[in-house]
């Protein structure tokens, strides 16, 4: 077996017993990216110098008695993310060339802990799409089907991980784009809950949505990475200051799924679902109820709604947070003669089409005469379908369904339809809505490809989310079904 | 009621400050108007009494106490600048 395959928890153990190191898991991760990058395209920039250097550094520590779960370990991180003297672009072209004087916070942390980075990876425009097709630089191909796309935003950060290209990633869930990415390339992703993670230096999109969540392996690695990630910030003001546990610890308690209600949401199985996704999803739920766990049918009504009121509350908050680019303190600058018209200009060359669309869809819903019927329309509906996640979950545990209603499309088969894009998100924004926590990971293929169960917790609710994910990975070993590359 | 008409299209994008070419106005006119037509079903709701939600927390107001620290130095603050002169960005002229 390679390195570069190895789980981050099995690189860890090999890292404790002396067997490898930091340095040799680091050479191998290039390798494998020099072997198949030119195929999947999941990184916008590498870094193996930085990287090799704090591998080094990574091995020095451990030689003096360091031991932590992350020391060592190579991880890709989304070019979402600020990365203190390496470039961030946000996959834009009004980003090209910045280099962030400043770490994000979950990177300040991996930094602590000792872990690698390997470079940024792709994804849709200002994290702004499902296929990872809208990066300004290039698209990156599902590991599975290089053909198909890998999802988004976060499709570089998953396709990595399909690809063994990293032990593990950061990607960010705005509306799906760490979970929906993760599914089509059969890998695991966590968004955890509005504040769990700091969203300091996370490059803002929707600042009511936005949250950096870990794509990995398998389900331990996830809880792994997000014991690393998650707390409270002073820098974040939404951050939530509430104890952290040991997800890893949390998640092997119990008994098999005994005394663990799952509940089954009637509106995330609709008619216009691929059969096989439905079918996959539900010999899945039949696995859990083999595990003990107890099977409720809910009902979250007000779904239908999710897809609107997310597009009208996620651009009407990325209208406003994108007005930063203006070409004055950082990024691109074309100018226009005089101020405005070096503003527009600017804009106008830096932004790609889907950035502009939604652009301009979040400033029409906020603008004089359509407010009120938009925006604040959609953030009413919003309050209804967060009480439809509290009411469910004063009956369940954990709710499950399926990621997506379909499994990874074809590359341009909806990159000129907006619509039919924004409705891939349909069983993941309302999550992002609510403000509660979620995780995908493999529970089959249809086609040929992979489907993510998408199992849904409430507010810090992750230690039962990975612990019905870890009782099912356990049992099963989609999760070690690998891409062939 | 939703469909946008040229006019509209053009009067959002000096809002959104976007010069949009003319093939970018056609397209955006089209898919602009599709999505908002989508979202018309927002319309359909009782939201009566219904207070929105603007964050997902039940926190509000989060206070620190208002003491100096360490801040980004000058020099690195402006090093990503399109144009800087004397420890300052540089813009075109705001007033003529």
């Amino acid at each position: 077996m390679e390195l570069y395959s190895l789980t981050i928890h099995e690189a860890q153990e090999q890292l404790r017993q002396g067997v490898t190191t930091s340095v040799e898991l680091t050479e191998s991760v290039l390798e494998r990216i020099d072997a198949v990058e030119d195929k999947v395209g999941a990184y916008i920039s590498l870094q193996p110098e930085i990287a090799l250097r704090m591998a080094e550094m990574a091995d020095e520590r451990r030689a003096v008695g360091e031991d932590r779960p992350l020391l060592g370990i190579p991880l890709g991180i989304k070019d979402t993310i600020i990365t203190h003297g390496v470039p961030t672009t946000a996959a834009s072209k009004i980003l090209e060339g910045f280099t962030p004087p400043f770490d994000a916070t979950a990177i300040d942390r991996l930094r602590q802990d000792g872990a690698v980075f390997i470079g940024k990876t792709n994804c849709d425009e200002f994290a702004m799409g499902s296929s990872t097709e809208y990066s300004a630089f290039h698209p990156t191909r599902n590991p599975r089907n290089l053909n198909c796309v890998p999802g988004g935003s976060s499709g570089g950060s998953a396709a990595a991980v399909g690809a063994d290209e990293a032990f593990g990633t950061l990607g960010s869930d705005t509306g799906g784009s760490v979970r929906l990415p993760a599914s089509f390339c059969g890998v695991v992703g966590l968004k955890p809950t509005y504040g769990r993670v700091s969203r300091y230096g996370l490059i803002a999109f929707g600042s009511s949505l936005d949250q950096i969540g870990p794509i990995t392996k398998d389900v331990e690695d996830a809880a792994i990475l997000l014991n690393a990630i998650a707390g409270h910030d002073p820098r974040d003001s939404t951050s939530v200051n509430a104890p952290v546990p040991n997800y890893v610890d949390d998640m092997k308690q119990g008994d098999g799924l005994k005394g663990v209600k799952v509940g089954i949401p009637q509106e995330y199985f609709t008619d216009g679902m691929e059969p096989g996704v439905a079918q996959t999803v539900r010999t899945a739920i039949d696995h859990l109820a083999s595990l003990g766990a107890e099977l409720v049918e809910v009902s979250l009504p007000n779904t239908q709604y999710g897809i609107p009121a997310y597009y009208i509350v996620a651009t009407a908050e990325a209208s406003a947070n994108l007005s930063r680019y203006d070409g004055v303190r950082f990024g691109l600058r074309h100018d226009g003669g005089d101020m405005w018209n070096t503003y527009n200009e600017t804009r106008e060359a830096g932004f790609g089409p889907e950035v502009k669309r939604r652009i301009m869809l979040g400033t029409y819903a906020l603008s004089a005469g359509y407010y009120d019927a938009y925006y604040l329309q959609a953030q009413k509906v919003r309050t209804l379908l967060r009480r439809d996640f509290e009411q469910a979950f004063e009956k369940v545990d954990v709710m499950v369904s399926p990621v997506a209603p379909m499994v990874a499309f074809e590359i341009n088969a909806k990159v000129d339809d907006p619509l039919q894009m924004y409705l891939t998100d349909v069983l993941t924004v309302s999550l992002n809505l609510a403000g509660v926590c979620g995780i995908s990971l493999p529970c089959g293929f249809s086609e040929g490809m992979p489907v993510g169960l998408q199992i849904i917790g409430p507010a810090l609710g992750e230690s039962t989310i990975l612990r019905t994910a870890y009782q099912y990975e356990q049992t099963t070993d989609w999760h070690r079904q690998k891409a062939v590359l | 009621m939703a469909k946008l008409n040229r006019e509209e299209v053009e009067r959002i994008a000096e809002l959104a400050k976007l010069t949009l070419t003319d093939a970018e106005k056609d397209m955006f006119q089209e898919q602009l108007s599709n999505i908002l037509e989508y979202a018309e079903m927002l319309q359909q709701v009782d939201t009566t009494g219904i207070p929105p939600t603007t964050s997902a927390l039940p926190i509000n107001n989060v206070m620190r106490p208002d003491e100096l620290s360490l801040s980004l130095p000058n020099e690195e603050a402006l090093r990503n600048a399109p144009d800087a002169e004397d420890g300052s960005f540089k813009v075109r002229a705001v007033l003529d």
